[in-house]
């Protein structure tokens, strides 16, 4: 293609007038967000929110995708049991696991140890899908802080300590799914 | 040539090749899925996952006449005029059934067992399995027993093929295991008291189709699908058996054996396959060190190639190049053992070349099937013995150096080890005490490098390329999956770095080098393929790329190419 070529349409950026070369425009602009946000504040719309001592709602906590738990079954034991699904899905390699051989007679395998990388993760939620038993699940708890790398690598006593943290507000998913739906909460499988 | 049609496709094989129909329709691009029978065990075709319709041609008029039932394809010959349909509706619902009967009393806990990722009972389930299930039945746990000290059973899993059974009685002949009752009851199990514990009980691991016979030493260590798999060699015996390392994140995880007629066909031994902690010794050798003033001090990498200079080729000058005793561990590769010549003979051409000490241990122990465990217990005494001979003036072997030594003729050695057990005792690394010179190259420490004046950290075969020459003169290369550990230098980078090369020591290079110069070598001037190259007779068996591969999954042996199994990614580096 020629530059001369009729189907060629040439466009020149608009230039600027005395008003625009001195920026006041977009400043009046500006200034008139900040009033419009100012005023109804003062009216009490509820626009600004005093975070944190008042918390934000959520339209329903069970599908938001926050911090993880690992979940607990009957016995008050580790859910999970170690088949690395989740590291497997896991984009953001974030999960490191190491499986042995379960204390327990009914069970066969579960996680020695249990370690999200917290920073690492990118709270997609593919953990949670690809888990066959619900036991590792994101909850709402959204406002995570720590002082330190080391301290927002959570292990599993930790991911274990949101579970009881959150339960009674958010029960197991598998469970409180299946209520909604209408069914009884089956046992897994 | 004998015509065989699978699925109207028409293909020749060779008139003594005495294939049966599974394989013949490998050949033929078709997969025909199997469970009972290996291509190293007696049939039973008693799974009868590979049933087929057959038929015969006629030469004359062209006319098919098949068989009315369905027949095993495992124990029909493929002969000259065989049709066989893999395809129709019959076969295929028996598949379907065969797939359903299996998985009826199945725990199907995948996501806790180990064979999950390379379990044909998974993969065949995709293709062939009845996608509903019909009987609800909802059993078991898995629980594990140990049936001896590398083998766990978890007998729910097991889908009653045989094969570890026939195993135990047709090749390592011990015939520990059996089946126990009957019918839906049939388990398998040792006789109590008689534990499976001959020593290549680790295949049974490995042929077991599902996750019923699990390695307890790789049990739970890692998901199959997370390892990255290198074709290596094994180091522990000269049989040099074909193997693939499996590797995760710079940690080996397991062994297992590569199919090779021409080395160990599809078996390994238990020594090979479990007993190498020396690789992750938290004693290895990793750093350079020197003695100075009776005490050592850590030397980098450049310094220390200097330093050997002074210390060996000074000797050669002084003296005269035959009072010093280059020697060449059969532990060194072939293009290492040549790299090292050539630097010992251009210092002098006359410096005595010494092949390292040979680890024997014990009687070669044969087993029912062939496979022997020898006695040698090193990988490469074939390959650096013609080294020396062609390069060396007078070589020596280790009795004839520690004679000379004893003597006074050999003044000063470079040393090269690399075994993996300890190899030498106080009193014979004593008679090294009064040489002017004594460099060790090693991967532990021994009591020679403790009287040694410089000791360099070499790596172990898995941590490098290169080729092993085994007892019946059989070359296989290689490949390295682990890095080398601490701040040790692949050996063949060091003799690279002594005969002054610039760069990075590739094996490859080297090895056609060494086609070129040794005339024993010759045939390796493009490279050994993955079967091996036999420099004594110049005859091997070359398989199928189909048929290469370990013989568990991801390659299963006699997967057609094209088939849906063998859409695995090979790792490359
Ligand atoms: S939420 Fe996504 S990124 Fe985070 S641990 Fe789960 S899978 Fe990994
Ligand atoms: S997917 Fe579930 S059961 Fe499997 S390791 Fe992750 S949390 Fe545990
Ligand atoms: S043997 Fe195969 S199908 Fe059965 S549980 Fe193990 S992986 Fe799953
Ligand atoms: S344990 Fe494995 S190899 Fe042995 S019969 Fe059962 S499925 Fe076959
Ligand atoms: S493989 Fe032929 S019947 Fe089992």
């Amino acid at each position: 293609m020629q530059p001369d070529d009729k189907s060629i349409k040439w466009v020149r950026e608009p230039q600027l007038g005395i008003a625009g070369r001195m920026y006041l425009t977009p400043l009046f602009d500006g200034l008139a967000t900040t009033a419009k946000h100012f005023f109804s504040t003062v009216k009490g719309d509820g626009f600004t929110r005093q975070f944190p001592e008042e918390r934000p709602e959520f339209g329903n906590p069970l599908i938001y995708r926050g911090v993880h738990r690992l979940n607990k079954d009957d016995e008050g034991r580790v859910k999970c049991v170690a088949c690395f699904l989740c590291a497997t899905a896991c984009p953001a390699h974030c999960i490191d696991i190491v499986g042995t051989e379960a204390p327990w007679k009914d069970r066969e395998k579960y996680p020695q140890s249990f370690v999200i990388d917290e920073l690492r993760c990118i709270f997609c939620g593919m953990c949670e899908e690809a888990c066959p038993v619900d036991a590792i699940e994101l909850t709402s708890l959204f406002d995570l802080t720590g002082a330190s790398r080391e301290e927002m690598i959570f292990d599993k006593e930790k991911l274990l300590s949101v579970y009881d943290m959150t339960v009674e507000a958010e029960p197991m998913k598998s469970k409180s799914m299946a209520e909604a739906a209408g069914q009884p909460a089956g046992k897994g499988h | 040539m004998a015509t065989i049609t699978v699925d109207g496709k028409e293909i020749e094989i060779g008139d003594n090749e005495r294939l049966n129909v599974i394989q013949a329709a490998d050949r033929a691009g078709v997969s025909i899925p199997f469970y009972c029978w290996h291509p190293g065990l007696s049939v039973v075709a008693s799974c009868r996952m590979c049933l087929v319709e057959t038929g015969t041609k006629n030469k004359e008029t062209g006319e098919i006449s098949m068989v009315p039932k369905l027949v095993p394809a495992c124990q029909t010959p493929a002969k000259d005029g065989t049709v066989v349909v893999t395809n129709s509706p019959k076969v295929k619902a028996n598949q379907n059934f065969v797939q359903e009967g299996i998985l009826l009393d199945h725990p199907v806990d995948c996501p806790i067992c180990d064979q999950a990722g390379e379990c044909w009972l998974q993969d065949y389930y995709f293709e062939f399995g009845h996608q509903e299930r019909r009987a609800d039945i909802h059993p078991f746990t898995s629980k594990r027993r140990e049936l001896g000290p590398h083998v766990s059973l978890f007998a729910d899993r097991c889908v009653m093929c045989s094969r570890c059974v026939r195993f135990t009685r047709e090749v390592s002949g011990e015939g520990e295991l059996m089946v126990i009752d009957r019918g839906s009851h049939a388990e398998i199990d040792v006789f109590p008291g008689f534990p499976i514990d001959n020593k290549m009980s680790g295949n049974v691991n490995d042929i077991c189709p599902v996750g019923a016979l699990c390695s307890t030493d790789f049990l739970y260590e890692q998901r199959v699908w997370f390892l990255e798999a290198q074709n290596s060699v094994c180091t522990k015996c000269s049989t040099g058996c074909a193997t693939q390392m499996h590797v995760n994140q710079n940690q080996l995880y397991r062994i297992q054996p590569r199919f090779n007629p021409n080395a160990n066909d599809w078996w390994m031994c238990d020594a090979g396959r479990y007993e190498n902690q020396f690789v992750t010794a938290p004693e290895r050798l990793d750093g350079v060190v020197i003695r100075r003033n009776n005490a050592w001090e850590p030397l980098d990498w450049p310094h220390a190639i200097r330093e050997v200079y002074n210390h060996v080729a000074d000797v050669a000058l002084n003296h005269g190049g035959s009072h010093l005793a280059v020697v060449l561990s059969p532990f060194l590769s072939c293009e290492e053992a040549y790299l090292l010549a050539s630097y010992a003979v251009s210092i002098l051409s006359d410096v005595t070349l010494v092949v390292g000490k040979i680890p024997v241990v014990g009687h070669d122990e044969k087993f029912k099937s062939g496979f022997t465990i020898r006695a040698e217990k090193c990988p490469n005494r074939r390959g650096v013995e013609e080294i020396v001979k062609h390069f060396g003036k007078q070589p020596l072997d280790w009795d004839g150096m520690l004679a000379k030594i004893a003597t006074g003729e050999i003044k000063g050695a470079y040393v090269t080890g690399g075994y993996g057990d300890p190899w030498i005792d106080d009193a014979e690394a004593a008679k090294f005490e009064h040489l002017e010179s004594l460099v060790v190259q090693d991967i532990l420490p021994s009591p020679l490098a403790r009287r040694a004046k410089l000791v360099l950290p070499g790596v172990t075969a898995f941590e490098k390329d290169g080729s092993y020459v085994n007892h019946a003169g059989l070359i296989q290369s290689a490949s390295w999956g682990l890095r080398p550990h601490g701040g040790a230098h692949v050996d063949g980078q060091t003799f690279s770095d002594l005969l002054g090369r610039r760069g990075i020591y590739n094996a490859a290079d080297v090895l056609k080098e060494l086609a070129a110069k040794v005339p024993f070598f010759a045939r390796c001037t493009d490279g050994v393929p993955p079967a091996g190259l036999n420099l004594v007779t110049g005859q091997e068996k070359h398989p199928l790329t189909t048929e290469l591969g370990t013989v568990t999954h991801p390659t299963p042996t006699f997967r057609s190419e094209g088939s849906r199994m063998l859409e695995v990614e090979t790792p490359t580096r």
